[in-house]
């Protein structure tokens, strides 16, 4: 039986050796936390054309996140691309011949790319969060204030929660381009839409990333938001939930389908 | 050793693998032959634990696959030339896997240099021919310096002296006391490597017998006949006279006859007592490869009968697949029994046609429409 250590180390190679990795975890940094900036300086100089109840509610905390948006995106096909090129290349048939216990493949898997897109969501979280700070000048609000260092850390978890989420569906899916379509979609638009939908709303805010956003915000329902009926870790929660059923769905079928 | 039993895998309606039982031996080259679509590759998964057979099982060294332990330090494995991820350099990808087994890295740049990719080994394999992803995935089977080793189809997409190289390789590894398992849908190739072979069509067992054993069983004598092409009523009259003798008589395309079941003396006599003149007369052995091509043909054509070696029993009727004969387009104008509609046609693409038109369409048990002869395989002739 291949080991855990040695299943671990042979999937940091694989992870480390294609160029893939790189630039979606470089792009997932550069468009957080450069839209982040932008934003904050942007909302810096506007601040008085902002309506009274989204003056009220001003988070800078959540604002230093606006690029997560974009950002997440990224992290959906580093986390598509780290499962799916395993079907598209094939190589998923040499993989399970070397392992041929799939859940310790699969997990390993998902471990290893799962804690490396956690440390890089960390970074861009921390980095994201001071550089848009500075942006928003006396506006701004202190790593040392309440609650701030948990929104912090919960943008790095929020970013690696979706790559692992997108691991998960992936495995599902046992296609790039099929998980792909259909996740880049669903988090840019469709999740966005419903939840701006009188409604869909109740729907959509136990959707992963509605949920898992809470987490970046300071202030109660930050600017302007709607209000939840669940605090920054409960809906932190639901979103673990969303992943653990995509993980669980992709280690099922990895288990009973033939490779 | 590898040993399946009763090994079956139904897709749906399609069933690949019929109750297949084998056993590959440790020592020797055992070739797995089939025509393309015959279940080869199904076959291979399932002994690596991929696919889940809907019926029987298969172990390797009496364990199933997926409870060996430390299954690439025993069973290497090259399933598909192409499964690699291209963006990963050649040796990356050989580490990635030497580091599940707990091999050490320096194993890796010496099967790079086993299977002569040193030079290329920081490459990316996206810009990997086809030779040379055979290469690399030869290398990934020799990884763990395992005692059972497969490969699906080797030599495709090598250049002659990667064949002579595999060809060696393999007998090498038998010759070291490891169980060698190679696929392959071309007899030629398995005529010169393997020590023992096995044979399947429409996933069905035909044949399980060493090398020599299937030559002799299996390549047959004939005559080859040719009277002038001013006659064609001496053709007639000595095809009535050798029937009448006992002999089985068939067109080959070009106008020749091919005679079996009579000697060549014999021939000479009767065609004399008929005066008709001969202008060859000529003893030729049929191929391995058209013995290959007939077994396999006969389980597609005889596949709804109760006993799918029907068509093979019977002594042979060798008309003329593979052999390499130019003009093939010319419809013979032979006499007799042999319908050769389609002699040369290439297989059709995708999926054989159901068994259930088959039969209907039989002219006669002689008659073997070869429907599906890859015509790239017809020019190999007494390949032994």
């Amino acid at each position: 039986m291949a080991s855990v250590p040695a299943v671990l180390t042979s999937e940091w190679t694989k992870i480390r050796s294609v160029s893939s990795t790189t630039w979606t975890l470089i792009s997932a940094f550069v468009v957080t936390v450069v839209m982040g900036a932008a934003l904050s300086a942007l909302l810096n100089a506007t601040f008085d054309d902002l309506s009274e109840a989204e003056q009220a509610t001003f988070d800078p905390t959540f604002v230093s996140f606006s690029g997560t948006v974009l950002g997440q995106l990224a992290m959906v096909v580093f986390g598509v691309l780290v499962v799916g090129t395993e079907y598209s290349s094939g190589m998923i048939r040499t993989s399970l011949a070397a392992v041929p216990q799939r859940a310790t493949f699969l997990f390993s898997k998902i471990a290893v790319a799962g804690v490396l897109a956690l440390v890089v969501g960390l970074l861009t979280s921390f980095v994201s969060f001071f550089l848009s700070q500075a942006m928003l000048g006396d506006r701004g609000t202190d790593i040392g204030a309440d609650n701030v260092l948990r929104a912090v850390v919960g943008g790095g978890l929020y970013m690696g929660l979706i790559a692992i989420f997108s691991m998960g569906v992936a495995a599902m899916l046992r296609s790039s381009m099929l998980s792909l379509g259909i996740l880049m979609p669903f988090f840019f638009l469709v999740s966005q839409i419903l939840a701006a939908v009188p409604g869909a709303k109740d729907v959509a805010r136990y959707f992963p990333d509605q949920a898992g956003s809470k987490i970046m915000q300071v202030v109660p329902d930050a600017m302007n938001t709607d209000p939840a009926p669940y605090g920054p870790w409960g809906g932190l929660g639901i979103m673990v939930l969303w992943v653990l059923a995509a993980v669980l769905g992709g280690f099922l079928v990895l288990k009973n389908r033939d490779a | 050793m590898i040993e399946a039993v009763g090994l079956t895998k139904r897709y749906g309606a399609k069933t690949a693998v019929d109750d297949l039982s084998f056993q590959v031996r440790p020592g020797a080259v055992t070739g797995f032959l089939g025509p393309n679509g015959s279940g080869k590759s199904t076959t291979m998964r399932m002994i690596l634990g991929l696919d889940s057979p809907t019926a029987g099982h298969v172990t390797i060294g009496g364990h199933p696959y997926r409870s060996l332990p430390n299954a690439p330090r025993q069973v290497g494995a090259l399933l598909d030339a192409k499964g690699v991820h291209g963006g990963r350099t050649a040796r990356n990808h050989l580490l990635s896997l030497a580091q599940l087994a707990g091999i050490p890295a320096a194993r890796v740049d010496e099967v790079l240099g086993v299977v002569g990719l040193q030079d290329v080994a920081k490459r990316r394999t996206s810009g990997f021919s086809l030779g040379m992803g055979q290469r690399l995935g030869i290398a990934a089977a020799l990884l763990g310096d395992p005692q059972v080793l497969l490969f699906d189809e080797p030599v495709n997409g090598l250049d002659p002296e990667g064949i002579h190289w595999v060809r060696n390789l393999m007998k090498m590894l038998a010759a070291e006391g490891r169980t060698v398992f190679v696929s392959s849908h071309l007899m030629s190739e398995m005529a010169l490597t393997a020590d023992h072979l096995i044979v399947i069509g429409r996933g069905r067992l035909l044949s399980d017998m060493s090398v020599t054993d299937f030559i002799s069983a299996n390549s047959a004598d004939f005559a080859r006949v040719r009277v002038p092409e001013d006659g064609p009523e001496d053709r007639q009259k000595l095809t009535a006279t050798l029937v009448e003798a006992g002999g089985r008589v068939m067109s080959e395309p070009g106008g020749a006859l091919r005679v079996t079941g009579l000697p060549l003396p014999r021939i000479s006599d009767l065609a004399h007592g008929c005066d008709v003149r001969l202008w060859e007369l000529s003893p030729h052995q049929a191929s391995l490869e058209e013995a290959y091509m007939r077994l396999t043909q006969g389980l597609v054509d005889y596949r709804s009968t109760d006993d799918a070696k029907a068509g093979l029993a019977e002594p042979p009727p060798l008309d003329a697949y593979g052999y390499p004969i130019g003009g093939h387009v010319d419809e013979p104008v032979a006499p007799v029994e042999v319908p050769q509609e389609g002699w040369y046609a290439p297989p059709p693409p995708g999926p054989r046609p159901a068994p259930a038109h088959s039969p209907a369409a039989e002219p006669s048990p002689a008659a073997e429409p070869s429907s599906a002869v890859p015509a790239g395989e017809q020019t190999s002739k007494d390949l032994r």
